[in-house]
């Protein structure tokens, strides 16, 4: 038995393979329920009840989703690229931060001051990111580790000003600024917890990345810097415009989702593992599931979404630990990459000669 | 007086240094053999949490190493087989080796949280040894039996990569996979056991943090040390000595930062490792020649007979 | 099937190595049809073809890397299993690779170690080093243990190569296209080796494209075609032409420079020019030269010699120490590759598959590799796809690139497609300097006809064209001028009547003539 390469795989076979690793990955993660010491069955039961069935139970799998594919979808612009961008949280805070400086401090009434700490959100992401990308791009500083970095100093930078400057001034017992003005607050729709301009920002964000990378000479220099950096400089493609732009499209959308999360869901700047329920993180399962392709993160976003709405129901009726949410990524993750094997090559028996 | 701060300096700093370098040590050789694994973070929460849990379970400390050890072998194996096995995205691997690691011993660790180790590791001190001036110390007194470990560690790999002939055909996966496989070397054999020596050493650290450095559980205890430590291996030009340096040298630092903080908020105070390893590795690139540059291989399956 | 076997085998003593009916399909194609080969000891076999005719993937299957889908290998009369390169070597078979299989950054005591038993655990290239002296002695291949690959010329690490096989005392050597990196001096060199070999009983297959060098060395010769055996014949009963038939089927012409129109102001300006190579050494020492417009200029040399970052240097890829680039009044000096192809110049590269193109990209994309950013290709920011399309299938009319279609990623396509899409995107736009680097190379005659076609018709249009090439032969058929380098200087100018093989081998080989 061989493993011989493939050629080019059909989409809709690639389709069906990947939908299959989440399946398989779910089913996994009811063994480990099972083993946790949870009944499999009634968690299927309530996750359906709670989350499918019901509406505003389903506007949680929305609100989890914007998030996730903002960020996801700027990711899987950054990984066309081969920047590899393991920031998508520490952007995200930042973004977070720079919104809950305009809310609290900044100018503008309604619209436009929420259109303003969107502006700002975008550009302090943006710039989180573009730090790392330059190192890649002028020194070959390898990116996973500076993201990454990057993403424990922003945490601290959160830490620092919920603790510090920017302490609320009603704590019992939590760090957290005060309340964002009503102005500063996004529109949630009726009867739900959901900010609906952030599922707008969501969709938007993800078709214009798309249009982008098929469409316009930067996504043409992106595939081919992602490609064969080799091949880009040889074609005159000057990789450090290419990545620092790259840099902060991502980070900017990433930092679009903070905006989303403390302006439409928390009102306030508080704790980052509250903000974030690491959002930057399983982005880039997002991104990875839709093969790096924007507008698929539209429904592996939904997808990724449904496992954080299903294990907060979980929590809550069956006393499993939110960890649980991890567990299950990392599975889809692994068996997602499983999965590579038979899309790219084919398994080829060896016939038995005399 | 300048004495007493080296001496703290020196002492803390190796201290801290300890995980790194167990963790930078078993990740070099991984990457000398080609395979990078982003999962050392997940490797050293899972070996955390095996140690305490086996060191509590039994009152023996050293079955907790063990434990850990055998905890982040098994989690290497699943990134080894994925990455050589499956040919598949090695990066990408090793981050949901990462991811699983985290979340998987968030959950199980929940009965362990809060309560200390009845029976730690002990500090030794080394009663001769101890009196060396300067160094004497910071080096021999108070320290764990595995920083000692690591650096025993880090003088036999040195060895072992540059005057055995085992080393020659480990450096040699790294570099030029077809040119070994072309000379009969078993390739995947070779990086299966450079990974899973990786996955021991991340269990080893994992274990010093839970069973020794603070003996305790808590979630999320390696707080980004798996990175670091991928940091160090690359300052470090994947040699082990210098591994030694580079450890050391984060580890004073931290240190040092520790003692300024009447200067600075306790928050960026946090922040300063997460700096000091991207400065780290600026400084690596800059500083770069093409003989200490990174194994050709890495990062890059092998598959016979397939030109690139 | 032509030809027949000189004598007779006798029916005691089988042929030391047998193949019977070998065969290995490709997806489309059958690299290997039921070949017949025996090889016997104390004999040189030449096995003859064009490139792609499939000497390497027969090769491959001897030593283990590919398996066959049909017939049997036979090793003194024993059918046998080389499933990998480990049964290989324990069977006795070693390979000497066209592309060297060493580690750069060790020594060459090292480099041979890997992987031998009967070496030390401890310390093992010590005990090593006295080995590989008696044996280079022995077989005429000196070498020093303690050297770093990365220090050696291609022939020394050639001789590393050989000698890696000759420590594991194999029985059958084979070497693959062994000359491509070697001056005709050192080719000669080489051949006393492979008496020697001849001479200590082992067996040597010879893999090669160049039928004087079957006519030198080889005491049998087999011809490839497509896959099949075309004639197994003793070397006495053959000559140069009656090879090349077998070899091609037919008799191909490849074009010749016929004098052109005369050459018109020099375009290109080369002056003391420096540059570096990775390693920080100077790689290009204080070069000088001109190429006018309508003139070929031809650059012959050994492989590691400066061509490369000279090649890189003048396309933007690879910064001068010190020194000017100019093309007619632009300096171009240090400027990046955008830069450089702004002003009118083609590279057609080296490295084709991993440099020109973009493999997970279409057709089409790599076609505008280049010119995307401009008009008609994009309209400010956007690409015009459909202007794109319509260029590429022109494109890929008029060069003959067989490809399915324009949309198909080019890393399914032959290496001879790929470099003539290359030459169809670089041609474009008609360049003022077209940089060609070893274009040939690995491409089957029909291919290599299109090519050098190709570059006559720039030359007769007024391109001033540099070829780098450590094809000889294709230098001397091109070239209105040739120039030759040693060790980053340009040690010699000639016209083509002045040049032969032997005069451009004694100079490349830093001979002075």
């Amino acid at each position: 038995m061989r493993l011989v390469p493939r050629g080019e795989a059909p989409a809709l076979f690639v389709a069906a393979v990947s939908l299959l690793a989440v399946l398989l990955a779910f089913a996994a993660s009811l063994v480990l329920l099972a083993l946790y010491g949870a009944s499999p069955w009634e968690a299927i039961a309530v996750v359906y009840r709670g989350v499918l069935a019901d509406p505003r139970g389903f506007a949680e799998v929305l609100r989890r989703a914007v998030p996730l594919t903002l960020a996801g979808a700027g990711l899987a612009l950054a990984f066309r690229a081969q920047f590899w961008n393991i920031g998508a949280e520490g952007q995200l805070l930042v973004g977070a931060v720079a919104a809950s400086g305009v809310a609290l401090f900044g100018p503008g009434e309604g619209v436009a001051k929420l259109v303003l700490m969107a502006a700002v959100a975008f550009v302090a992401g943006g710039l989180w990111a573009m730090v790392p990308a330059y190192l890649k791009a002028r020194l070959a500083v390898n990116d996973v580790i500076t993201t990454l970095m990057f993403n424990y100093v922003a945490i601290y930078l959160v830490e620092w000003l919920i603790h510090g400057p920017w302490k609320g001034k009603s704590v019992f017992g939590f760090a957290y600024t005060d309340r964002f003005p009503a102005s500063a607050w996004l529109p949630l729709w009726p009867g739900t917890g959901l900010a609906w301009p952030g599922l707008v920002m969501a969709v938007v964000a993800a078709a214009l990345l798309a249009w982008l990378l098929g469409a316009t000479k930067l996504g043409f220099e992106v595939r081919v810097v992602g490609e064969n950096p080799e091949a880009a400089r040889y074609a005159g493609v000057r990789a450090l415009s290419t990545l620092l732009q790259v840099a902060l499209l991502s980070g900017g959308v990433a930092g679009l989702a903070g905006f989303v999360e403390v302006a439409g869901t928390h009102h306030r700047l508080l704790a980052p593992l509250q903000i974030s329920l690491g959002y930057g993180y399983t982005a880039i399962i997002v991104a990875w599931l839709g093969r790096n392709r924007p507008l698929a993160t539209l429904l592996t976003g939904l997808l990724i979404g449904f496992v954080f709405a299903a294990g907060d129901v979980a929590k809550v009726a069956l006393a499993t630990p939110f960890q649980l949410v991890q567990v299950v990524n990392g599975l889809i993750l692994f068996f997602l990459i499983a999965a590579e094997v038979p899309i790219r090559y084919r398994v080829v028996w060896r016939p038995e000669r005399g | 007086m300048a004495e007493s701060w080296w001496v703290s300096t020196l002492a803390r700093g190796l201290a801290f240094s300890a995980p790194l370098l167990l963790a930078a040590l078993g990740e070099l050789v991984a990457e000398r053999s080609g395979v990078i694994n982003l999962g050392v973070e997940g490797m050293m929460i899972l070996g955390a949490l095996a140690g305490f849990a086996a060191a509590d379970a039994s009152g023996d400390p050293w079955l907790g190493v063990l434990a850990a050890a055998a905890a982040g072998t098994l989690a290497a194996l699943v990134h080894a087989f994925f990455s050589i096995t499956l040919r598949a995205n090695t990066y990408v691997s090793g981050l949901a080796l990462t991811m699983v690691g985290l979340g998987l011993s968030g959950l199980l660790g929940k009965p362990f949280a809060g309560r200390p180790l009845a029976h730690p590791l002990p500090k030794l001190d080394i009663p001769g040894l101890s009196a060396i001036p300067w160094l004497g110390p910071g080096l021999f007194r108070g320290q764990s039996a595995l920083l000692y470990l690591g650096l025993l560690a880090a003088l036999l790999l040195w060895y072992f990569l540059y005057r055995t002939r085992g080393g020659i055909t480990l450096r040699s996966v790294g570099e030029n996979p077809a040119a070994a496989d072309a000379l009969g070397v078993n390739v995947y054999r070779v990086r299966y056991l450079a990974t899973a020596f990786g996955g021991a050493m991340a269990g080893v650290a994992g274990a010093y943090l839970s069973v020794d450095y603070r003996p305790s559980w808590t979630e999320g205890m390696t707080a980004g040390m798996g990175w670091i430590a991928l940091a160090i291996v690359i300052f470090a030009a994947w040699d082990p000595l210098r591994a030694v340096l580079a450890a050391f040298l984060f580890g004073a630092f931290y240190h040092l930062a520790y003692r300024f903080q009447a200067y600075l908020a306790p928050e960026f105070l946090k922040m300063t490792p997460y700096l000091f390893t991207v400065l780290f590795l600026v400084l690596s690139a800059l500083g770069k020649s093409v003989r200490l540059g990174a194994p050709e291989a890495l990062g890059r399956p092998y598959l016979r007979g397939e030109r690139e | 099937m032509e030809g027949a076997e000189a004598s007779p085998p006798s029916q005691e003593t089988p042929p030391f190595l047998e193949l019977r009916s070998l065969t290995k399909r490709f997806p489309g194609v059958v690299a290997n049809d039921r070949v017949d080969l025996s090889v016997r000891a104390g004999e040189v076999h030449a096995l003859l073809g064009e490139n792609g005719a499939g000497k390497s993937t027969l090769v491959s299957m001897l030593y283990g890397l590919l398996q066959p889908d049909g017939g049997e290998i036979r090793l003194q009369g024993r059918p046998v299993r080389i499933r990998s390169p480990r049964d290989a070597l324990a069977l006795g078979i070693g390979l000497v690779p066209q592309h060297f299989l060493l580690v750069k950054k060790h020594t060459v005591a090292e480099n041979v170690a890997l992987g031998l038993s009967g070496v030390p655990f401890l310390a093992p290239t010590r005990a090593l080093a006295d080995r590989l002296r008696r044996l280079g002695e022995r077989y005429g291949l000196p070498v020093d243990p303690r050297a770093y690959v990365w220090q050696l010329s291609a022939g020394e690490q050639q001789r590393v190569e050989i000698l890696k096989v000759l420590v594991r005392d194999v029985r059958l050597l084979i070497l693959d296209e062994p000359t491509s990196v070697l001056t005709p001096q050192e080719a000669r060199g080489l051949f006393a080796v492979l008496r020697r070999m001849k001479a200590e009983g082992h067996a040597v297959i010879f893999i090669t494209h160049k039928l004087e060098e079957v006519l030198e060395v080889a005491d049998r010769v087999t011809v490839l075609r497509r896959g099949r055996v075309v004639a197994t014949l003793p070397v006495a009963e053959v000559d140069e032409r009656r090879l090349a038939r077998l070899m091609v089927g037919e008799e191909v012409a490849l074009p010749r420079a016929r004098r052109g129109a005369g050459r018109g102001r020099p375009r290109l300006f080369v002056e003391d020019l420096w540059v570096r190579g990775d390693r920080g050494y100077f790689a290009v020492k204080d070069v000088n030269f001109q190429v006018h417009e309508g003139e070929i200029v031809g650059l012959a040399g050994v492989a590691g010699n400066g061509q490369s970052e000279l090649i890189e240097a003048l396309t933007g890829l690879r910064r001068p120490a010190r020194g000017w680039i100019r093309l007619g009044e632009r300096d171009l000096t240090g400027h990046d590759a955008r830069a450089f192809f702004e002003a009118g110049v083609a590279h057609v590269p080296e490295d084709r598959t991993h440099r020109g193109v973009v493999g997970s990209l279409s057709v089409a994309e790599n076609l505008v590799l280049k010119h995307y950013r401009y008009p008609p290709f994009a309209r400010g920011p956007v690409l015009d796809r459909r202007a794109v399309r319509a260029f590429a299938e022109e494109a890929v009319a008029r060069y003959r690139v067989a490809a399915p279609s324009v949309a198909t990623p080019v890393r399914l396509l032959s290496g001879g497609n790929i470099q003539k899409l290359i030459l169809a995107r670089e041609l474009h736009g008609r360049p003022r300097l077209l940089v060609a680097a070893h274009p040939t190379y690995g491409l089957d005659v029909g291919a290599t006809a299109q090519v050098r076609r190709l570059l006559l018709e720039e030359r007769d249009r007024g391109a001033a064209v540099f070829l780098v090439s450590e094809d000889l032969e294709e230098i001397l058929a091109l070239s209105d001028r040739i120039l030759v380098i040693f060790d980053g200087k340009i040690v010699a100018e000639l016209a083509p009547d002045e040049a032969s093989k032997e005069r451009l081998g004694l100079l490349m080989a830093g001979v002075a003539a």
